[in-house]
């Protein structure tokens, strides 16, 4: 039951407020696209242990997607941000490298 | 023989009785009484009979770690199986019944297992019923099924209410023992928020029972000097009979208050579940003790030493008159002290420990009770209640040294803490060589949002076992507590407790510690699932290394008491056989709830009419008022026909059928999904969404559109209107407005983002009413208005305008092949509309119709059903919608999948018509068999049944279905297996089955 801070409204919402969509800054393949790429786009997910981005939806809320950088494992949240981005913004990226030290985007 | 004591009792009202009965068996207790210190002062030893081998069974424990004393209690509506004696208060008229025996408690025919039970050992089911194959659903199954589960089933719908609650608090202090009041005092100084949670009746937990002093005067009285305190303090909430259930991330808390199962007759709900956030929590849920691993330690009479102290304390009852002790530390001597107090023969203390224990040894030695060291229990015999004990030495293979008479025994193995709320969110554990305990990690603690710790431990929580150890610790739990959650802690003195100085514990594992086959085999672990020693060393012997592998093989700890007593016993036992340490074989997974909660707490409130929403037209009370049968349909209730006196459904059904395609029919169409797309990219958008082309369609005009999923599937379809330029009002079927509004927004918020369109689901605003039927256009012309003709407003036109008084919005669409309009008005007129069309449409005999017919009329027509002829698993293209999907667009929603070689593939299954040969209805779901068997020996398949109906149109059975190669195999006879070892015989044809032209739609 995470907690998590909606960046358009500002309402920290309980989980049970939001809906969970998955990994985030996905890259959209579509027709043209070769195989692997479509397979890698539509079905292989991340799944790690430690930093991941998020996007949740504040469906019982205001509607809005939006992401998340947390790590799985600990639950901390280093920060929550608006879905219109095709990477995470550099507050985030500042805020994950300040708590776990040599971590790089991949 | 269990008794009431003269003195004693601490909790327990003498000056009045209460009734009660087991088994039918009138008793007879005492207010604040629970269940089992009861049973135990009317001699009921024996409460049940365990899970595999039927032994007799009575209280081990005294609280919530129970194993064995689950009952069943109440009657009727209130019957609830599987309680625990020990945490049920009896209250006057209480009804209990023993579980899990055939015919009767003292006479069972399953104890026979137990004579079995070197035919039983862990994994017996994995191993015996393999083989023969076919024996599993003849033989096994129906026996295992039979002599399986705890407790009896309620028949009866659950006649109480329960609620939730939300609470929101800086720290959240678990348990109400002394560690916890300590720790929540600690706490609120610093003006903290503080909500403390008890799950007994009663504050204070096992120091009064365990005794010592703080600041010189008796613990009992610091217990109530604290509670006044605490009570007194705006900033602190005290609930006692509420468990903390489980502890979950960023600080969320279920809690579960019983709030009247010890006064039934008292008003109001019985269960609440709290939903708690908390910023901070304070673990202080105690310890329990660990039963000793000794032949015969389940015999009812033997019993935690800390439980028969509890028992004689509190409740001034005891199991037995001549009591043994067996211990391998020094709290065990507090149990030989009290007893001896009380007035009982304390026969003998085995102290495992060659050298013994420190002062309270004395103490018990200066009482008279004999103390022999580096002793053992080789053996308990006893059937039904323990009847002697054979000692040996505790470093042997258990050679009889004596055999003494008795008929109770105290088992102490060490205390272990509670680590479970710990333990639910990742907090971890070390593992305590002195104390032979796993602890809670004060550096590994569960962490919150802020990647900080939010889970602290208090008192013996900690594996403080000591009254000081207690205070301190507790004392600074909750100082830090309060600090993590932004408060200043004020600076205090820790109240000075003084208690006896123990010597070392030594930890027994086995007693004795060479203890042969035949006793290992009758000592017990698990007892609520008959787990035994030789259990889990025949699973190291198999190779079961990881007690996780351990647990699930031989069952350990996995009944409703989730091992509080076995784990570690059983993980102790396995790492000896592994020859591993324990530490390295760790611990399974703790998870929740605590001890079992009600499914009627879960539930809340959320139950019979309140359970869902319910969604209504505007025209749901003419419906409910005209006999409608319904049908739900996602959160809505559509009529599914409406039929009329002395006739059956399928009947109505058919009759609403014929007088559609004769003359004319109504059918409420506003529970359909419309979503408003506008905004100059709304065409492109719309471009994307559906497989064909949006874009170029004309104001004024209509088109089927399909909408497929990213991986190509079909997801929805409906008709779309272009109302102006960049305006679009998009139907989606009745279950999908909500999924699909959703879908796009999630589109447009993270996709494309700079597309400049805006969705709005307007569903509700609209009532939308289908006029259906070579009579429609007559109708409508009654009323007057707005031009209809078929120049006017040709099909798959719209139009706007005035029907009679009505603003309306005509769409000419039809999915029954008739002539039809939907006509949308304002949600507030609808009901004025639709009684102002029957009324018009009397002479012409219009009759409303449910959404069978328009599910029969659609079948007769080929038209697909989302839901009916898609399953998740089916592309537009198997269902010869072809036409549907844009060649010339480069892009849309699904197209890239839809290229993908399994889609593309010429054996996916097609969309036919099926049509039986003797004109009998098919069965839905039904699939064709092929040529063949599979690898598992079944026929092969090569089609199903997507939609099948009786057609009144045609008078015969007409089916749609997904078919191999259908299309090319027109006339071809294909097999469909009924359920009823019958066969059907149905003909592929062409799933349009009526007015293939369209002539009637077009009129």
């Amino acid at each position: 039951m995470l907690i998590l801070n909606c960046p358009y409204c500002g309402v920290d919402a309980d989980e049970t407020e939001l809906a969970a969509g998955g990994e985030a800054h996905l890259k959209r393949h579509g027709p043209g696209s070769s195989d692997d790429e479509f397979h890698g786009y539509l079905f292989a997910r991340k799944n790690p242990r430690g930093v991941h981005f998020e996007r949740w939806r504040h469906a019982h809320g205001c509607g809005k997607w939006f992401h998340a950088a947390r790590d799985t494992v600990t639950l901390e949240v280093f920060g929550t941000y608006p879905a219109q981005t095709e990477g995470p913004p550099k507050p985030i990226l500042a805020a994950i490298e300040a708590r776990r030290p040599g971590w790089t985007l991949d | 023989m269990s008794t009431r004591l003269a003195n004693h009792g601490r909790l327990i009202d003498r000056s009045a009785t209460l009734g009660f009965t087991f088994n039918g068996k009138a008793m007879i207790g005492h207010p604040g009484d629970t269940l089992a210190s009861a049973l135990l002062a009317n001699d009921q030893l024996m409460i049940g009979r365990s899970f595999k081998y039927h032994r007799p069974r009575g209280l081990v424990a005294s609280g919530a770690e129970e194993p064995n004393a689950l009952v069943g209690l109440g009657s009727g509506a209130r019957f609830e199986p599987n309680q625990r004696a020990t945490t049920t208060e009896l209250f006057d008229g209480l009804e209990a019944i023993s579980q899990n025996h055939w015919p009767s408690l003292e006479f069972d025919i399953g104890a026979v297992n137990t004579y079995l039970s070197r035919f039983l050992p862990a994994g017996f089911y994995y191993k015996m019923f393999m083989y023969p194959r076919g024996f599993w659903k003849h033989v096994y199954e129906p026996f295992i099924r039979q002599s399986a589960g705890l407790g009896k089933v309620p028949t009866e719908r659950d006649s109480d209410t329960y609620e939730h609650f939300y609470a929101f608090t800086d720290v959240l202090v678990i348990g109400g023992g002394v560690a916890g009041l300590q720790a929540a005092k600690s706490a609120a100084q610093s003006g903290a928020r503080v909500l403390v949670l008890e799950q007994t009746a009663h504050w204070g937990g096992r120091a009064p029972v365990d005794g010592g002093s703080v600041g010189g005067a008796p613990v009992e009285e610091f217990v109530a000097a604290l509670l006044d305190e605490l009570g007194a303090m705006e900033n602190v909430t005290l609930r006692s009979r509420t468990m903390a259930a489980g502890v979950y991330d960023h600080g969320y808390v279920l809690g579960y208050e019983r709030l009247t199962d010890h006064a039934p007759t008292q008003p109001g709900p019985r269960h609440r579940l709290w939903r708690i956030r908390a910023a901070q929590v304070i673990s202080a849920t105690g310890a329990i003790e660990r039963p000793l691993s000794f032949a015969g330690n389940d015999v009812p009479g033997v019993m935690l030493a800390g439980a028969m102290r509890d028992y004689a304390v509190n409740f001034g009852v005891a199991p037995g008159k001549r009591i043994i002790v067996a211990t391998n530390n020094d709290d065990a001597y507090r149990t030989a002290i009290t007893l001896r107090q009380a007035g009982l023969d304390v026969l003998r203390i085995l102290d495992a420990r060659d050298t013994g224990g420190g002062a309270l040894m004395n103490e018990a030695r200066a009482l008279g009770i004999r103390i022999d060291c580096g002793r053992a229990i080789g053996k308990v015999s006893g059937g039904k209640r323990v009847h002697k004990v054979q000692i040996c030495a505790q470093n042997g293979q258990g050679g009889a040294l004596e055999a003494v008479e008795c008929d109770a025994v105290a088992m102490s193995g060490g205390w272990s803490p509670v680590v479970h709320l710990w333990s639910h969110c990742g907090g971890k554990l070390l593992w305590d060589e002195a104390q032979a305990h796993f602890r809670p990690d004060p550096q590994r603690p569960p962490t919150g949002a802020g990647g900080k710790g939010f889970v602290t431990t208090a008192g013996s929580a900690s594996g403080a076992l000591s009254l000081a150890g207690v205070l301190r610790d507790a004392n600074e739990a909750g100082k830090s507590a309060a600090q993590a959650a932004g408060f200043k802690p004020k600076r205090t003195r820790t109240p000075q407790a003084e208690d006896a100085t123990e010597a070392p514990l030594e930890p027994v594992w086995l007693m004795p510690r060479e203890a042969g086959v035949r006793l290992r085999a009758k000592t017990w672990l698990d007892y609520q699932n008959d787990v035994k020693v030789t259990d889990v060393q025949l699973a190291a012997r198999e190779g079961y290394e990881s007690v996780e592998h351990t647990k699930r093989y031989t069952t350990l700890g996995m009944a409703t008491d989730q091992g509080k007593l076995s784990n570690i016993n059983g993980l102790a036992t396995l790492s000896q056989a592994l020859g591993a340490a324990i530490p390295a074989v760790g611990t399974t997974t703790f998870r929740p709830p605590y001890t079992p909660i009600s499914m009627g707490a879960i539930a809340g409130e959320a139950r019979g009419a309140v359970f869902q929403p319910l969604r209504r037209t505007p025209m749901h009370g003419w419906h409910a008022e005209h006999g409608a049968e319904w049908e739900p349909v996602g959160q809505w209730r559509r009529p599914y026909a409406y039929p009329r006196t002395g006739e059956s459904v399928h009947d109505a059904v058919n009759r609403e059928v014929r007088n559609t395609r004769q003359a004319v029919g109504l059918l409420d169409a506003s529970t359909l999904g419309k979503l408003i797309v506008k905004g100059p990219d709304a065409g492109r958008f719309l471009d994307m969404l559906y497989t064909n082309m949006m874009s170029t369609l004309k104001p004024g005009r209509c088109r089927y559109g399909l909408m497929c999923s990213e991986n190509g599937f079909l997801i929805d379809d409906g008709v779309v209107a272009r109302l102006d330029e960049d305006t679009f009002l998009c139907h989606t079927t009745t279950g999908g407005a909500e999924r699909i509004h959703a879908h796009m927004e999630e589109w447009l918020q993270t996709e494309w983002w700079d597309w400049k369109v805006f969705v709005a689901n307007v569903t509700e605003q609209y009532a939308q009413v289908a006029v259906v039927g070579p009579k429609a256009r007559q109708l409508l012309e009654k009323l007057g208005g707005m031009d209809l003709g078929a120049e006017a407003l040709p099909f798959m036109g719209w139009s706007e305008g005035r029907i009679g008084e009505f603003d309306a919005r005509v769409f000419r669409i039809s999915f029954s092949g008739e002539l039809s309009f939907e006509i949308a008005v304002p949600a507030s007129q609808g009901l004025a509309f639709w009684s102002a069309l029957l009324a018009a449409g009397h002479a012409l005999g219009v009759m409303p119709y449910g959404t069978e017919a328009l599910h029969v009329m659609r079948a007769e027509k080929g038209f697909i059903m989302i839901g009916d002829e898609t399953d998740g698993t089916v592309i537009p293209q198997d269902l010869g919608l072809d036409w549907a999907i844009s060649k010339k667009k480069d892009d849309y929603l699904g197209k890239r999948a839809q290229a993908r070689s399994h889609m593309t593939d010429p054996e996916r299954w097609k969309l036919v018509g099926l049509e039986t040969t003797d004109g009998s209805v098919l069965p839905d779901g039904a699939y064709a068999i092929g040529p063949g068997v599979n690898a598992n020996g079944q026929s092969n398949t090569q089609g199903r049944v997507t939609s099948t109906y009786f057609s009144p149109t045609l008078n015969k059975g007409i089916a749609m279905g997904l078919v191999l190669h259908g299309p090319d195999r027109m006339g071809e006879v294909l097999e469909f297996p009924g359920t009823e070892g019958n066969t059907f015989h149905a003909r592929i044809v062409d799933p349009v089955f009526f007015d293939k032209d369209g002539e009637k739609q077009n009129a």
